[in-house]
């Protein structure tokens, strides 16, 4: 059991973390404040049920995607894809590798993602339908274990492999429409 | 040890690049695949790449907490802090 007094101490090194999942999450910045600030509450009335030395950043997280998940849906209900197109293993790898051998490419493979913004990464992240976008949040950005991110999301270990294996495919996919229409890479037409 | 017949082809490296890039591959496996990445260059450079785009697009995903969110999320734990210490008191 947690010593209430130490949630503070404890808990705040984490918030830069979970403000940005929540900024990937929502996808707009005042959604992202409540959703942390709610977070926050909701682990400082339970913290008497974290159990001292078990993994405080997954416990956190966990609370946060269950307040978005509930929130969101409860809230608006955008209507949003919910599944990704299946797109070739290391798609991002071969598609740019296919335009620099048909001479439309500017740019040695692994100097492309140099050119890529900030905003066009998260941008990317953003475009996933939520699961995909929950599951490779949590595994690329922050690193999650399948274990873990099982955990918080609730579902079992190969759907989340599943969801990550996908996700991140239709993540490339993403970066690639950011990298043709940035003219870091020629389109595929282009080359034929 | 007889592992020689346990070798892995191009095609089960590249299934399981994201596996073995997440760490999630057990010793025996992980072993296998670092042979033959170490002997496979085209293999290698698709490994290169995948490494390098994974650590751009976490390093690439950080956003600073504006300052009145950590004001609003100290405020409201003080809040809470008191509410139930007067709840205790009274």
């Amino acid at each position: 059991m947690a010593d209430r007094g130490r949630f503070t101490e404890l808990a705040m090194p984490h918030m830069q973390a979970l403000y940005t999942a929540a900024l990937r999450m929502t996808r707009n910045p005042a959604d992202a404040e409540d959703l942390v600030q709610e977070t926050f509450l909701k682990a400082y009335r339970a913290f008497d049920r974290y159990e001292d030395g078990t993994n405080l950043r997954a416990w956190l997280y966990k609370i946060l995607t269950n307040t978005f998940i509930n929130s969101y849906r409860a809230a608006k209900r955008r209507p949003e894809k919910a599944d990704v197109e299946d797109v070739e293993d290391l798609y991002l790898y071969h598609r740019i590798g296919d335009l620099q051998s048909a001479g439309v490419g500017r740019s040695a493979e692994d100097e492309v993602f140099e050119h890529f913004t900030d905003d066009e990464v998260k941008k990317a992240i953003e475009s996933l339908p939520e699961a995909f976008r929950i599951a490779v949040l949590l595994a690329d950005v922050e690193g999650f274990s399948y274990k873990e991110i099982a955990d918080i999301t609730e579902v079992p270990i190969g759907t989340v492999m599943s969801r990550i294996h996908r996700g991140r495919k239709a993540l490339q996919k993403a970066l690639l429409d950011f990298a043709v229409a940035r003219g870091l890479v020629g389109s595929t037409e282009a080359g034929h | 040890m007889g592992s020689e017949e346990s070798e892995v082809d191009c095609n089960e490296t590249i299934e399981r690049l994201y596996t073995y890039l997440d760490g999630e591959l057990t010793d025996e496996r992980r072993h296998e695949i670092k042979e033959h990445l170490d002997e496979c260059a085209p293999c290698l450079g698709a490994f290169d790449f995948e490494f390098e785009l994974r650590q751009v697009i976490a390093n690439r995903c950080k956003d600073h907490v504006p300052e009145s969110l950590r004001r609003r999320v100290h405020d409201a734990i003080s809040e809470e802090e008191r509410r139930e210490a007067s709840g205790r008191s009274s």
